[in-house]
């Protein structure tokens, strides 16, 4: 295989807690707390988790929209160098925002509803230097063309489309730049059943013709198992599973991603079950609980879990774990 | 002037419907124009049943459960059509249609015979007093109705019947957490006392609008299991609202599928998902990824957009996006006819029978 596109090592995002009148720092929220992966050049890491898992967090420190507090994030450029996202300073990050972009989950709120979707989509042009307004409608029209959209559609507003057509002017916005790594946070979570369809499949088919690379954000397993080659699953800032798709559904190796794959509903009344259920609630990264974080929940949980905390490791060749008993029961 | 409540018929055998909406349409005449919000849906709820209610935005599934509980805002309004209901103490079916939203018999059939879960808990407690507090005075309000001699009950006694339905719904700690504000709970927790609220006044029918949208998928499953025991032991009809095929799936016993204010096809669950006759509903079903298929290719879709409801399209409203279109499916709109065993479903492709124009 080929040197990966992103590594990210041990990668931190703590908030400090503020109390009292002098707003003392008492604590932090453990947000992301050591997640490494990799990813290549042209495959879709899906990244699932409940709500708070640090999941948004994460794919914020690797766009630095935040700063992270600890680790590395190396990328691959475009000419070749490898550079660490994590540190590197404002005026060398500045000329690689064009190389990686983001789609939001709300394609309501991302859009300005004040522009045109001509300086909606072409902003990103007009930062990164493409003055001629001709030069930049002909690109919009490619774009727009591209995404499924007819480019007459230039010179309306947000608010004359749907909210597939919007998540679609995004789309367009965000590859105007040419990017190679593209975040999607939640990207079809907002949209109908009909429509969220036809988004996936727009992602997959732009995926194929521009050789982007996706980090594929989702709490919906069902649509992360459609569009990712491999799945990270997080809980509590921690990454806890990470592992090809077709294996990792099949053998979940961690009893937190089998138990969330046992909570999706079947769309088949025929598959009803009510067996392991997950109790309980997910506990807040600020009080984590002692050794492994997902104990409390757990079915399998032994003396040693609640003491010992496990490392993510190798359990065959490409498939991670931080689990004491992941290769010896199953899940 | 508000007619007075009519008394549609005298019916004493449990088969017939709890709940029995005809012909329901809703309109909201905006500045922009007319939106036919709900355009002619009947459907029945049968004692103790779980009726699925599927559709996507704009169908129209809230704002035919909110014409069932008198709660269209203006300028929304009943235009026509009849849900009638019956009442606990007598087996007559009254038109709720008929009542004032404002008037003493909808406030006493509200919380108390048609309770409501809403979508979002969070909006649904007001902040300023305890979630015990909230239940207690819906209990307060409606209690009497199905105590001896229609005895009314004291504070204490309400704290009680509070206390043990937390614990009902599973809520640990339950004499402590009546006490607590809604957010300081979860969003499970709160969601968990938002169905205690809900059954705290015994209802016969329970309403769910999308009850666990809001929140994550394995709390989700605690919720659901919950309303499934709940429901065997109360043996209270739900209408479940929601466009996950998934949670209907697991859910419902009967399915009604909609589609801009129009009940495309209706039937038993297996029939549905196993044999659905209409077009809109196999595509629905198809568009959707599971946990089992072929990954990485591209799904089948709905092709199109749901239409702005200003522009309804004329005939059967699906037949813009339709994968089976006629020339005829422009012209008229298809009725809801029986065209299998169970099933219903409004399409020419399975009869010929047009709505009157």
């Amino acid at each position: 295989m080929t040197e990966p596109l992103l590594d990210v090592r041990g990668l931190q995002k703590f908030f400090p807690i503020a109390e009292g009148f002098f707003q003392r720092v008492t604590g932090h929220v453990r947000a992301v707390d050591g997640v490494d992966f990799t990813l290549n050049e042209g495959e879709t890491l899906g990244l699932v988790g409940e709500s708070g898992c640090g999941k948004t967090t994460a794919s914020r420190c690797i766009l630095r929209a935040i700063d992270p507090t600890g680790g590395q994030i190396l990328y691959r450029t475009r000419d070749g160098r490898t550079v660490d996202l994590a540190t590197l300073p404002q005026a060398e990050l500045l000329p690689l925002r064009s190389e990686i972009q983001m789609i939001f989950q709300d394609p309501f709120g991302s859009l300005n509803p004040r522009m045109n979707l001509l300086d909606n989509v072409g902003e990103p042009l007009l930062v990164n230097g493409m003055r001629n307004r001709r030069e930049r409608t002909d690109r919009v029209a490619d774009l727009l063309r591209l995404v499924g959209l007819r480019p007459e559609f230039m010179h309306r507003f947000p608010h004359a489309f749907s909210g597939g057509q919007r998540q679609r002017i995004g789309i367009a916005r965000a590859l105007a730049t040419n990017p190679r790594l593209v975040v999607a946070d939640e990207p079809v979570s907002a949209l109908d059943v009909s429509v969220q369809a036809q988004v996936l499949n727009l992602l997959l088919e732009l995926q194929s013709r521009l050789k982007l690379t996706f980090l594929f954000v989702a709490h919906d397993l069902s649509v992360v198992r459609h569009i990712s080659d491999r799945v990270a699953v997080m809980y509590v800032g921690q990454l806890v599973e990470l592992a090809p798709t077709g294996e990792i559904f099949a053998q979940p190796q961690h009893p937190y991603t089998a138990a969330l794959m046992r909570a999706v509903p079947a769309a088949d009344p025929r598959v009803r079950r009510d067996d392991g259920i997950l109790g309980g609630e997910v506990p807040s990264p600020a009080k984590p609980p002692s050794g492994c974080y997902f104990h409390p929940r757990c079915r399998h949980a032994t003396d040693r879990c609640k003491v010992e905390a496990p490392a993510l490791r190798e359990i065959t060749p490409g498939h991670f774990s931080r689990c004491h008993y992941a290769g010896e029961k199953v899940f | 002037m508000p007619p007075t409540p009519t008394v549609i018929e005298s019916a004493v055998s449990s088969n017939e419907p709890l709940l029995s909406v005809r012909d329901l349409r809703v309109s909201f005449a905006l500045d922009e124009g007319l939106v036919r919000a709900v355009d002619g849906t009947s459907f029945d709820v049968m004692p103790g049943q779980v009726l699925g209610v599927v559709g996507e935005s704009g169908c129209g599934k809230s704002v035919t459960m909110r014409a069932i509980l008198q709660l269209v805002e203006k300028p929304g309004r009943i235009t026509s059509g009849t849900i009638r209901f019956r009442r606990r103490d007598s087996n007559e079916a009254v038109d709720l249609a008929q009542l004032p939203p404002r008037g003493a018999a909808m406030r006493d059939i509200r919380g108390a015979e048609i309770a409501l879960i809403p979508q979002e808990p969070m909006a649904a407690f007001s902040p300023v007093h305890t979630v015990g507090d909230q239940i207690i005075e819906a209990i307060l309000l409606h209690g009497h109705r199905w105590q001896a001699g229609g005895r009314k009950l004291s504070r204490g006694e309400a704290r009680d019947i509070t206390v043990g339905l937390f614990r009902d719904v599973g809520i640990s700690m339950p004499e402590q957490r009546v006490d607590a504000y809604s957010w300081q709970l979860s969003g499970g927790l709160r969601q968990r006392a938002m169905i205690a609220m809900a059954l705290s006044c015994k209802p016969r029918l329970l309403i769910a609008d999308e009850p666990t949208t809001a929140i994550d998928v394995t709390t989700q499953a605690q919720v659901l299991a919950l309303l499934r025991d709940l429901q065997a032991k109360y043996n209270t009809a739900i209408i479940f609202i929601t466009h996950d095929l998934g949670v209907i799936a697991q859910m419902a016993s009967y399915v009604v599928v909609m589609y801009l204010g129009r009940i495309m096809e209706e039937g038993p669950v297996d029939e549905i998902f196993h044999a659905p006759k209409h077009p809109y509903t196999r595509a629905l079903l198809q568009s959707i990824p599971s946990l089992y298929g072929q990954t990485r290719v591209a799904l089948p879709v709905i092709s199109g957009a749901l239409p702005h409801p200003f522009n309804r399209p004329p005939g059967c409203p699906f037949h813009p996006r339709c994968p089976d279109v006629m020339e005829r499916c422009s012209a008229a709109v298809p009725k809801l006819e029986p065209v299998a065993a169970n099933q219903l479903a409004s399409c020419f492709l399975h009869h010929d029978k047009a709505e009157a124009e």
